[in-house]
């Protein structure tokens, strides 16, 4: 990616499409599509994506079902892109015109690993492909659950960036003993959590003095403690984490 | 221009990594000893000598009235569930079809997690996408998929560690069995018996997922065996010999047997002249290099598909006189019990307990006295033959083996010349019902209600003796059965059958003690387990997983 002094992280949002996304779109959209549609999206006789100009994807919906479908008895075939790199690719193609690609938000994925293993300890409550404690959600295949947008809001700390079934929990059992750990399921009797020590926990509630489910997680802002240089390169190496081929 | 990092450079560090250590949770020792806890149930057959003998006793003749079901799991899946669920100190953790792996609470049934692997859509098992379990070490669930691939999965996370490529699905290669960890390693054999396949077992790293050795069900040029592919063509090269069931471990001798299945294709022998070794054999591999240190062959030049698709069960006991021999008892798909000796492969004995008609009886080798059938003719067993996949027990209070097994079932065998083509059905007949209006047998679920009758076959757990060979007694079911059998110490047989019942019989009698209506297909091995001092007993029938436990315990 070109790396331009600019906005701030997160802070544009051009009407629906967040900024995040609209670049990871631009940084796919380079690599892979450019090619036929050309870098300003009029290269194709049939559609011109600079003038909005393709009646296929009147919906967004429809527009991501193509970009990964392909087009039968077209050029455009059917490609292996993960639900957050085509709401990335949809974002960049509704906005090729506008988009602001002066902020920073993706980085070198080398570097952002050293960073989330070094700096920004992100390693030592997170799990990567077998390496690393339990006590945060595993990361292994963030990059294909997770948007651009989502990402960068988690980096930044924002409230909310938590999946509720993911928040820490206190538990006091009827004998006293506290457990504290991370929630994983839970129906109207029964609570299931990683505890502290890494173990699978499943409690009956009418054994619980106390079950409290905490609303904000231990998850830092990294706004203060990585530039946002270092916070793009992270949000690239989240990014390439798509699980095991 | 600064680049994300690449999926390969991303792999290539992760690989990289010093691993998690694999001894937090369930050692390699802890496996050798399994029957010491059994509260647990450690890998698919309970222990390594495959015996699905549990020590448990609070659940007992005398109160074995009280069962009540204490919680189901509803599977997303139709396919059979086949499942047998590990159980590790409360947790269960299993596999429902194809290929998808859960973690639940053993007492209340609550889900911690949930694993889905989608198989590729090369994949084409021939009897359907299911799956029959996992193998644990550490902290680390290993399942082998319908499209061939071995998958190493988080205990605690339900995350995916590592996945290896065990063989080709495009080519008909599948795996079904749950896999077997021996010390470091995790053993799988491959199923495509029906596609031409050329079957292999082998063992992985359970760290890497490297590869650590393969031995090919059927030898290649220049070793030992292969001269029993006659004919010098390739016949050998598409001969099948799957593996469909989990072999079993002697830590003495530190060898591990596994049964191969048919010789393909699978009704034209005239295509494969020759014995066809190690098809519908057992092998006795060393555990650390599988080498090859004896194989005994059920079923020479296989004319029916009668693999050896069961689990060896591996007892002391002595039946010769001479002190507690090291035996391996064998109910096989031909129709005939065996007793080997394990430590050499030696024949010690083998009857019929089923009809009988290919044969008359084994020679003082073992070998078959065939008597083939004449064209038209009906030939028993049929094709699913006297017992299948689904394991038996073996009781050391009673000393009496439990099967289930399919009575007056038989075939009408038609060869038919067939060429062989990639990835497709390399079968050579088809084998026809025996009984004009009666639904065909086959081994891949009930057909439609309102026509099963005694002239298509009859289910039934068996109860034989090592010692004679002689059957001690016999349940009978109307329909025919997939289920697998449990005894327990307190002298119980747990078993159910193809109707949806699932039975607790007396395992000296036979005697039907209490009965639960399931509502679907018992096609898979029961299991029990305890949690907090009380004790479960838990079968899969249809799409759901059933825990049962004594009424007054919570």
């Amino acid at each position: 990616m070109v790396v331009m002094a600019g906005l701030p992280l997160g802070a544009q949002d051009a009407g629906g499409y967040e900024q995040t996304d609209i670049e990871y779109g631009f940084y796919l959209y380079s690599n892979h599509c450019v090619s036929c549609h050309g870098e300003n999206g009029d290269m194709e006789r049939k559609v011109n994506l600079r003038l909005g100009d393709f009646p296929n994807s009147p919906s967004d919906a429809l527009l991501g079902n193509n970009i990964r479908d392909g087009i039968p008895g077209t050029q455009m075939t059917p490609t292996e892109y993960t639900a957050p790199e085509i709401t990335a690719l949809v974002a960049y193609v509704r906005n090729i015109t506008t988009a602001n690609l002066g902020s920073i938000s993706l980085g070198d994925g080398g570097q952002g690993q050293a960073l989330f293993e070094g700096k920004g300890e992100c390693g030592s409550c997170h799990r990567v492909f077998g390496r690393g404690p339990r006590s945060a959600p595993d990361l292994s295949n963030i990059g294909s659950v997770r948007t651009a947008a989502q990402l960068e809001r988690a980096i930044l700390g924002s409230e909310g960036s938590t999946l509720p079934i993911n928040r820490p929990v206190r538990v006091v059992k009827s004998d006293g003993t506290v457990i504290n750990g991370r929630r994983i399921n839970e129906d109207t009797f029964t609570v299931q959590l990683i505890d502290d020590h890494e173990r699978l926990v499943s409690l009956e509630k009418v054994t619980l003095r106390e079950l409290t489910i905490l609303t904000s997680s231990d998850m830092p802002s990294y706004e203060e403690t990585l530039t946002a240089e270092e916070r793009a390169d992270v949000l690239a190496y989240l990014l390439s984490l798509k699980g095991l081929s | 221009m600064r680049r994300l990092m690449s999926r390969a450079g991303l792999l290539l560090l992760s690989l990289m990594l010093p691993a998690q250590s694999l001894s937090a949770q369930v050692t390699s020792k802890r496996l050798l000893e399994a029957a010491k806890e059994p509260h647990n149930w450690l890998t698919y057959s309970g222990d390594y000598a495959s015996t699905r003998h549990s020590l448990l006793r609070q659940i007992a003749p005398d109160n074995v009235g009280e069962l009540e079901m204490k919680w189901v799991f509803q599977a997303r899946s139709l396919e059979k569930f086949e499942t047998t669920p590990l159980v590790v100190d409360g947790v269960m953790y299993l596999t429902e079809a194809p290929n998808t792996v859960i973690a639940l609470d053993a007492k209340l049934g609550s889900a911690f997690w949930r694993y889905e692997h989608v198989p590729s859509s090369e994949s084409r098992p021939c009897c359907g996408s299911v799956n029959r379990g996992l193998a644990i070490l550490g902290e680390t669930l290993f399942m082998a998929t319908i499209d061939a691939q071995l998958i190493a999965i988080d205990t605690i996370s339900g995350r995916p560690i590592w996945k290896t490529a065990v063989a080709d699905p495009s080519l008909g290669y599948a795996m079904t069995l749950a896999p077997l960890v021996i010390g470091d390693k995790v053993v799988v054999g491959v199923a495509g018996g029906e596609y031409g396949i050329r079957g292999f077992i082998a063992a992985y790293d359970a760290v890497s997922g490297d590869e650590v050795w393969r031995f090919y069900t059927i030898p290649g040029p220049g070793e030992p065996g292969h001269e029993t592919w006659e004919g010098g063509g390739d016949a050998w090269e598409h001969g099948g010999a799957s593996v469909w069931v989990t072999g079993s471990y002697d830590p003495e001798l530190n060898l591990t047997y596994w049964g191969i299945g048919n010789p393909g294709p699978d009704w034209n022998p005239a295509q494969r002249p020759g014995d066809n070794l190690y098809s519908d054999s057992v092998v006795a591999l060393d555990a650390d290099t599988g080498e090859l240190e004896w194989h005994f062959q059920f079923t020479p030049n296989d004319d029916y598909d009668y693999d050896a698709v069961q689990v060896p069960v591996l007892v002391d006991l002595d039946v010769t006189g001479v002190g507690s021999d090291k035996l391996m008892l064998w109910a096989n798909r031909n129709g005939f019990f065996y007793v080997l000796d394990r430590a050499t492969g030696e024949f010690i004995r083998g009857t019929p307990f089923v009809k009988v008609n290919w044969a008359s009886g084994l020679d003082e080798k073992g070998r078959p006295i065939e008597t083939p059938q004449p064209l038209g003719a009906t030939t028993y067993p049929c094709v699913p033959g006297g017992t299948n996949w689904f394991s038996p027990s073996f009781s050391p209070n009673t000393e009496l083996i439990y099967v289930s097994a399919w009575e007056n079932c038989g075939h009408v065998f038609r060869p038919v010349e067939v060429e062989y083509r990639p990835g497709q059905r390399f079968l050579g007949g088809p084998p026809t019902s025996p009984n004009p209006g009666a639904p065909g047998v086959t081994g891949r679920g009930r057909p439609l209600i309102n026509n099963w009758t005694e002239d298509v076959a009859n289910g039934a757990v068996l109860a034989l003796d090592p010692r004679t060979g002689e059957q001690r007694w016999r349940f009978k079911m109307t329909d025919v059965t997939q289920s697998g059998v449990l005894s327990t110490a307190s002298d119980l047989v747990f078993a159910g059958g193809r109707e949806g019942y699932f039975h607790a019989l007396d395992a000296k009698t036979g005697e039907l003690l209490w009965k639960a209506t399931l509502g679907g297909s018992i096609a898979s091995c029961p299991i029990t387990y305890a949690v907090e001092g009380k004790q479960y007993v838990a079968a899969a029938a249809g799409s759901a997983l059933f825990v049962f436990g004594l009424r007054l315990q919570k």
